[in-house]
């Protein structure tokens, strides 16, 4: 940590002088005497530096003189300075860091037309209670004219826990759906052609799990798995970072998420393995750059973990997705999106040695940030999601999640879930900024952004790498404490007036607005328990007993999991009893409390 | 109970060396869902405030929280609950510690907890339950002026 804050502190220093400082605004003590000393003797004249200087001297001197600026500085919300005026000197990348959409370094984006030929998915996940609720409100939402499902599952099923253990009191059904076997998925699922739509899932520890459900439940649809198109996100080492719904330590997760990997890349073309996922990194308290570099930093050590295994790059990276969370800071964000894909290109390329570019493309789903939300005012989170929502577009996503405004209470309710896809549509086609390929670019300002987030994300990494890599960092909890560190800076900024927010510690108001919420009650943890019973009452014992062997007997040697995991589930085994095995054979993870 | 016999001689050691002995608060992660942002920006601004913050980490069951609690000799409880599972776990740590005869540790809480569910939850004995919004220094001061040092 202090290390860290060693590191960027000078550099911040540095950046304020050689660019804004020269804007002769008053600069925080400390700064003020090094940036003074550094604007006296410039040491390169970028070209239009002149033109700045004379603007500088003639017009903006004697503007501030009369009004000062609202603060001694301004930076983004990751600390980036920003200058007074942006200008082409602050641009640091080359024309070919730039490049075109649709190549390398993808930098404009990941199609050469962008959404004049497709729009990115709406895809908004969903999930509660039972299955049958859930499957109800998948068919709802397809009706309303979702492009894509997207899966949330319960905290025991994340945990690897069915509905009947002691863990799961109060739980089940409550964050997302329900489900403990394949008899669930059948209902979750029931109705949906699952060669028509392509499905995302969110869940990680025991996603080995859901995912051979999925492809059992296509299987008696006489969907093959081959035909199945969608994400699992099974990224296990942001779970530690950041989100904490795991069964096992570090290493044995990861290896499970390379026998996925490995498995879908030989049977599941359009499958992709994993969702390589910023968005709980942000949530817990990251800066947008620190999202960024956590995130790349976990890309790259599954496809480490990859190569070690034996794969080749080219077969796999094309398949490898991200996820990335939207937040306040208009700007910066755009400049995170940008930045992701030139980073990860770069890396693929010179890296690892990729030479197919769908190896090197960073394809990304965007979720609005749901810690932006306030309960306090709740109508204005409508207005927050638009604002996020549209700096995923211009940032350039290939998929969208907009959260609603009551989800600071519970899971959404139908109506409010309805106001947050209407801000997608009413996006893609009133707004018209589908019309035009990465928009923002050539801005001065976006450009030098872009390019600050990614020197400091590519400053986090080789740290990460210096730590021995990022399964060794997650270990000594190094981005978790970066992380809780972020957190507490801005819950002070929040109590200290240093930062609004709008109906929390600024324009408050006196009255509650009453609002419908979604609850979920006993009666679903009941039906699920019940339910599993009747499961178990049915299944041929001896065949669940023979395939959770296979599972364990994988678990302990090098055979791939998906194949005995896909016959357990098959033969109803539950989902606990999955996770069990990787218990008993590697015991249960537990984190200390430090923080 | 064992638990009790370490409350004892903890509290004399600390009569003897240190005179006045700090609030004890044990900043709690109940049930399953692994959100801790703010259990640990509350323990950070506890800690600030000049008590001694006990954090359990994630996951853990009402008994295990109970038992720290004793185990640690706690004047209270912060328990943080963003799944939904507060009707569940919140009365099932206040019973627990009836059941031990160490209901004199108060228990407040917080989370995504709609403001219907906040009486049946005080009804039940949570002593004070803060939703978003509620800022550090907001609990500092309820914590000061409703949990009293038990030496």
């Amino acid at each position: 940590m202090a290390r860290s804050r060693a590191r960027s502190k000078p550099k911040k220093v540095k950046v304020v002088s050689r660019k804004s400082a020269r804007a002769a605004k008053p600069l925080p003590k400390g700064k003020a005497a090094k940036s003074k000393r550094a604007a006296a003797k410039p040491a390169k004249a970028p070209k239009v530096d002149a033109g700045l200087r004379r603007w500088e001297s003639q017009t903006l001197g004697p503007a501030l003189a009369k009004l000062p600026t609202r603060r001694p500085a301004f930076t983004t919300d990751s600390g980036i300075p920003i200058p007074a005026l942006a200008t082409a000197a602050h641009r640091t990348s080359t024309e070919a860091d730039l490049g075109f959409p649709g190549e390398y370094p993808f930098t404009r984006g990941v199609q050469p037309t962008m959404y004049r030929s497709r729009l990115w998915t709406m895809r908004q996940f969903a999930g509660f209670g039972t299955p049958a609720d859930t499957n109800k409100r998948f068919k709802y939402l397809i009706s309303q004219g979702v492009t894509g499902l997207s899966t949330a599952f319960d905290m025991p099923a994340l945990m690897g826990y069915d509905a009947d253990h002691s863990m799961s009191r109060g739980e089940v059904g409550k964050e997302g759906v329900a489900i403990s076997t394949l008899k669930d998925f059948e209902i979750l699922f029931e109705g949906i052609a699952l060669d028509q739509v392509t499905t995302s899932m969110t869940i990680n520890a025991s996603a080995i799990v859901a995912l051979c459900m999925y492809i059992a439940v296509a299987e008696k649809q006489g969907v093959p798995m081959a035909k199945l198109g969608g994400t699992i996100q099974n990224d296990m080492l942001k779970e530690y970072i950041a989100q904490k719904e795991w069964i096992v330590p570090p290493r044995p997760a990861v290896r499970i998420v390379v026998d996925m990997i490995e498995y879908c890349t030989k049977h599941m073309p359009k499958w992709h393995p994993v969702s390589i996922s910023g968005y709980h990194i942000r949530e817990a308290g990251a800066t947008a750059v620190q999202e960024l570099a956590f995130t790349l930093a976990d890309g790259i050590g599954y496809v480490e973990e990859c190569v070690k295994r034996g794969l080749k790059v080219d077969d796999f990276a094309p398949r490898l997705s991200f996820f990335w969370d939207v937040h306040n800071d208009f700007f910066e964000e755009v400049a995170k999106f940008r930045a992701a894909r030139r980073i990860w290109a770069k890396t693929m390329k010179e890296r690892f040695g990729a030479k197919d570019p769908r190896s090197m493309t960073l394809r990304t789903h965007a979720q609005t940030a749901g810690v932006s939300l306030t309960a306090q005012q709740p109508y204005n989170n409508v207005v927050r999601t638009s604002l996020q929502a549209l700096a995923a577009v211009l940032g350039g996503t290939q998929s969208l999640h907009t959260n609603s405004l009551d989800e600071t209470y519970a899971l959404p309710t139908e109506d409010a879930v309805t106001i947050a896809l209407r801000t997608q549509q009413l996006i893609a086609h009133e707004s018209g900024v589908d019309r035009v390929v990465d928009p923002l670019a050539g801005s001065y300002f976006v450009e030098y952004l872009t390019d600050e987030t990614e020197k400091r994300a590519n400053d986090y990494i080789r740290r990460i790498d210096e730590l021995g890599g990022i399964i060794r960092a997650v270990e000594e909890q190094y981005p978790q404490k970066e992380i809780g560190e972020s957190a507490y800076r801005f819950q002070r900024e929040v109590e200290q007036g240093d930062r609004l927010i709008v109906g929390v510690n600024a324009f408050k108001a006196d009255k509650q607005t009453p609002m419908e919420l979604l609850h979920i009650d006993e009666r679903v943890q009941n039906e699920q328990i019940d339910r599993l019973k009747q499961v178990k009452a049915q299944r041929d014992q001896t065949k669940v007993d023979a395939a959770l062997a296979k599972v364990e007997a994988a678990c302990r040697g090098t055979d791939n999991l998906m194949p005995p995991v896909l016959e357990a589930v098959k033969a109803y085994a539950t989902l606990g009893e999955v996770s069990d095995v990787f218990r008993k054979v590697w015991g249960a993870y537990r984190e200390g409390g430090v923080f | 109970m064992g638990g009790r016999l370490v409350r004892t001689l903890r509290i004399s050691s600390w009569e003897c060396d240190v005179g006045e002995r700090k609030l004890r608060i044990l900043v709690a992660k109940p049930g399953l869902d692994g959100h801790d942002r703010g259990a640990k920006i509350i323990a950070r601004a506890l800690r600030d405030a000049g008590m001694e913050v006990i954090y359990t980490g994630l996951h853990q069951t009402p008994e295990m929280i109970v038992s720290a609690a004793i185990q640690e000799d706690v004047d209270a409880i912060g328990m943080s609950i963003m799944s939904g599972a507060h009707l569940t776990l919140f009365p099932a740590v206040i019973e627990l510690l009836r059941a031990q005869k160490a209901a004199d540790i108060k228990v407040f809480g917080g989370g995504i907890i709609p403001d219907g569910d906040i009486p049946v939850l005080k009804q039940k004995g949570v002593s004070a339950i803060f939703t978003p919004g509620a800022s550090t220094q907001d609990i500092v001061s309820w914590i000061n002026q409703n949990i009293p040092n038990r030496v």
